[in-house]
């Protein structure tokens, strides 16, 4: 990999169990659909990493590429793709977040 | 033609859906600052915002069959990319095969 910003993507994913790329930050999202991912994770009590793609121009056209993927809000456990702002929703809506996360190992807190 | 009937003309070309609905969700997010940046990027202003920018669709279809979520909605976006790298902000899908 040649690529120097899929590079500091790659070293992102790999260093954190779960990061979400997104426009803010997970206490103050600029996007409504990242602040619903921000949401959820918060709801099921995960620590995660957040990347404001806002921030860094060469992260928001890059993260695009990387996941092949073109819209952001996007969520990474375990350097593994798991989806956008429907995907996440879905998952959570029918509890398959919470079950795909425990499965990956990822601490839950008890929700508030 | 509008955005909205460019979605759905290349929706139906690409996957024969079962049943397809695209929902123009545009007037809902008309103003908002997320909006006027996109257009910002774009190299444009406020007064270009067409009202055809945030859709939501809803598609059956059997080339989703086997697939997970992840490649289904590659699959959608993929048809749509020009769309995608032009007017369309955001775009909310659901791909179900049918009988889901």
């Amino acid at each position: 990999m040649s690529n120097p910003v899929f590079e500091r993507i790659q070293s992102t994913i790999d260093a954190n169990d779960v990061v979400v790329f997104m426009k803010g930050t997970q206490s103050f999202p600029q996007c409504g659909f990242s602040a619903t991912v921000a949401k959820i994770l918060g709801h099921l009590g995960v620590d995660f990493q957040d990347v404001n793609v806002l921030a860094d121009p060469e992260i928001r056209n890059g993260i695009k590429e990387f996941t092949n993927w073109p819209t952001i809000p996007q969520l990474y456990v375990k350097g593994e793709f798991v989806g956008g702002c429907d995907i996440i929703r879905e998952m959570f809506e029918t509890g398959e977040l919470r079950a795909f996360l425990e499965e990956k190992g990822v601490k839950l807190e008890q929700a508030a | 033609m509008t955005v909205e009937d460019t979605i759905r003309t290349k929706l139906t070309a690409a996957f024969a859906p079962e049943a397809l609905s695209v929902e123009n969700d545009s007037a809902r997010h008309a103003g908002h600052a997320h909006l006027t940046h996109h257009l910002k990027t774009q190299g444009r202003g406020p007064a270009d915002a067409t009202g055809q920018s945030h859709f939501n669709v809803t598609i059956v279809a059997d080339a989703f069959k086997g697939l997970g979520r992840v490649a289904r909605q590659r699959l959608v976006y993929d048809a749509l990319k020009d769309e995608l790298a032009g007017p369309v902000h955001a775009l909310a899908v659901k791909a179900k095969a049918p009988g889901e």
